[in-house]
């Protein structure tokens, strides 16, 4: 009895936060349209997440890349369709690997960053002060950063893709020996723009709306304390993580992408 | 220090909200009530803080908070801003009760209200100079050079004239309240909130700020709700002062309260002047 009534206060729980979720994410966009501007705060989050996010964006992309080559290679050949090297790392990067690896990372750096900044916010009483001057937290703080994710993940992917490419290029041709046009034709060949492209592009956007809306609701919603910045950070990793992973099921399944 | 002739309330600026321009003591409007508290009650869980808190606070007075630590103080002080509701009871602030009104229109009281929270409450990413403008470069129409020359002023009055390039982080406890300080009045608003000002401070300072809060009651009229443990500069800056006891408020002129019949008030009182005046201080 007393395990049902856990479970079922679980439950409640979790619909409450979703409920108080919903209303939070109506209030950022209400905010987005709502003046005054604030490009500069805007353009040092897009700073924090973009710019800062590179070197790791980079780096695990190429490394991604490259073990694809090599495994792919390695299956291929049991089948004597190397030729599909290019195909078989093209696609599996732009349709699922590369939206879905570079959403993890980013909400490893940069999603628990933000959540930590705004739950030290939350602690330090400095979004009171901003309510006493009666400027909206939410417009102030957690709107720019929110954007600036949504505005990053798209393009953190591109890299991502890019890099992971040049990575499975690097193995396949230049050390594994598949002829490079046969490699860059076969890549070509099998992405579509309208389908995988676009495909990639819904799954980065989401993936930003939902890491940058996890991320400032985790920091916003946190208990004014020390244990409560790092309940938010925590939280933001872990329930970002999952929401990915769940969304991109979602996502494919619906979209077929 | 003339702020009223130098401030924002000296006819340069069109702030977007109504401000006291007239001095209380000749309009007759000193000792009208501004902070209202209507049998309030309050808890935090098993914890009551409040049980029938029924006391007001008068426009253009200094007015001091005091009490046992843990007994309300800030409490009554967020409770004004709106930033803490009560259980029951009524809070009215310059004619609004604060309970019935959402999100959006506390914002249109609190432009009337400027807040010192305890720790400062700067925001980390903004220099002192941007912290101290952010109110006006949110609230008024001035100029970037006017917006200088008026928070170079307020720096001045709260003894920190050369720190505006500084980041909050570069000061200590007791300058970076200072700065908070300079940002609650830079609007000259109508109620000023202090949570412990003079924690922390060396005496220089706690006269400084005394003089700059009598400087701010006098030329602007403002009405100052300040919490403290501090009884010395309690007995010399307020004209009223509420002391919390056992959720309730027991209030009156400083004398009034310093020979209180209430032991646990007098008591407090000698307590802490007795500790002041031993030998362990000093002369």
């Amino acid at each position: 009895m007393n395990t049902l009534r856990k479970l079922g206060f679980r439950a409640y729980s979790f619909i409450v936060h979703l409920g108080r979720m919903a209303v939070f994410l109506g209030a950022i966009a209400l905010n987005t349209v709502r003046p005054p501007w604030r490009l500069r705060r805007f353009a040092g989050e897009l700073f924090d997440v973009g710019v800062l996010s590179l070197a790791i964006v980079c780096l695990s992309g190429a490394t991604v890349g490259a073990v694809l080559g090599l495994q792919g290679y390695t299956t291929l050949t049991r089948f004597g369709a190397e030729n599909s090297l290019g195909a078989v790392v093209g696609l599996s990067l732009v349709r699922e690997l590369g939206p879905v690896l570079t959403a993890l990372l980013v909400t490893g750096r940069a999603g628990s960053a933000m959540a930590a900044e705004i739950a030290s916010m939350v602690t330090t009483e400095q979004l009171d002060g901003l309510r006493m001057m009666s400027i909206d937290p939410i417009h102030f703080v957690v709107t720019p950063k929110a954007l600036a994710m949504l505005v990053a993940m798209p393009m953190l992917n591109a890299l991502f893709i890019g890099f992971a490419l040049f990575g499975g290029y690097l193995v396949g041709v230049q050390l594994l020996g598949v002829d490079g046009g046969t490699y860059v034709t076969s890549m070509e060949n099998a992405i579509t723009l309208e389908d995988d492209v676009a495909g990639t592009l819904l799954k980065s956007v989401i993936f930003g709306a939902l890491v940058g809306l996890i991320a400032t609701y985790r920091g916003y919603t946190s208990e004014a304390s020390s244990s409560g910045v790092s309940a938010a950070t925590t939280g933001t990793v872990v329930t970002g993580s999952v929401a990915i992973l769940l969304f991109d099921y979602v996502i494919t399944a619906l979209w077929g992408v | 220090m003339p702020l009223a002739a130098a401030g924002p309330t000296g006819g340069r600026m069109p702030l977007s909200y109504p401000r006291v321009q007239e001095d209380p003591a000749k309009s007759g409007l000193e000792g009208e009530a501004r902070v209202q508290f209507e049998d309030v009650h309050l808890s935090f869980g098993q914890r009551r803080v409040f049980e029938g808190l029924d006391c007001s606070f008068a426009r253009g007075r200094i007015s001091v908070i005091m009490g046992g630590s843990g007994c309300g103080k800030s409490t009554l002080l967020r409770m004004i801003a709106g930033l803490v509701h009560p259980d029951s009871g009524r809070v009215v602030v310059a004619g609004e009760e604060i309970g019935a009104l959402a999100e959006r229109e506390l914002f249109r009281v609190r432009e009337r209200i400027g807040m010192l929270f305890q720790y400062g409450a700067l925001l980390d990413s903004l220099t002192i100079f941007d912290n101290v403008a952010l109110p006006l470069r949110e609230h008024t129409t001035l100029s970037e050079a006017d917006i200088a020359d008026e928070v170079g002023r307020r720096l001045v009055a709260v003894g920190l004239p050369d720190t505006g390039a500084l980041f909050p982080r570069q000061l200590s406890g007791g300058m970076r309240r200072r700065a908070a300080l300079a940002r609650a009045i830079v609007t000259d608003p109508e109620i000023v909130l202090c949570d412990e000002p003079f924690s922390g401070l060396d005496p220089l300072n706690v006269r400084r700020i005394e003089k700059l809060f009598a400087t701010l009651n006098e030329q602007l009229g403002i009405s100052l709700l300040v919490t403290s443990h501090h009884v010395p500069s309690s007995l010399r800056m307020a004209n009223q002062i509420v002391f919390l006891v056992d959720g309730r408020a027991v209030c009156g002129s400083p004398q009034e309260l310093r020979h209180s019949a209430d032991e646990r008030v007098a008591g407090f009182f000698a307590a802490e002047l007795d500790a002041d005046a031993s030998p362990e201080n000093g002369p």
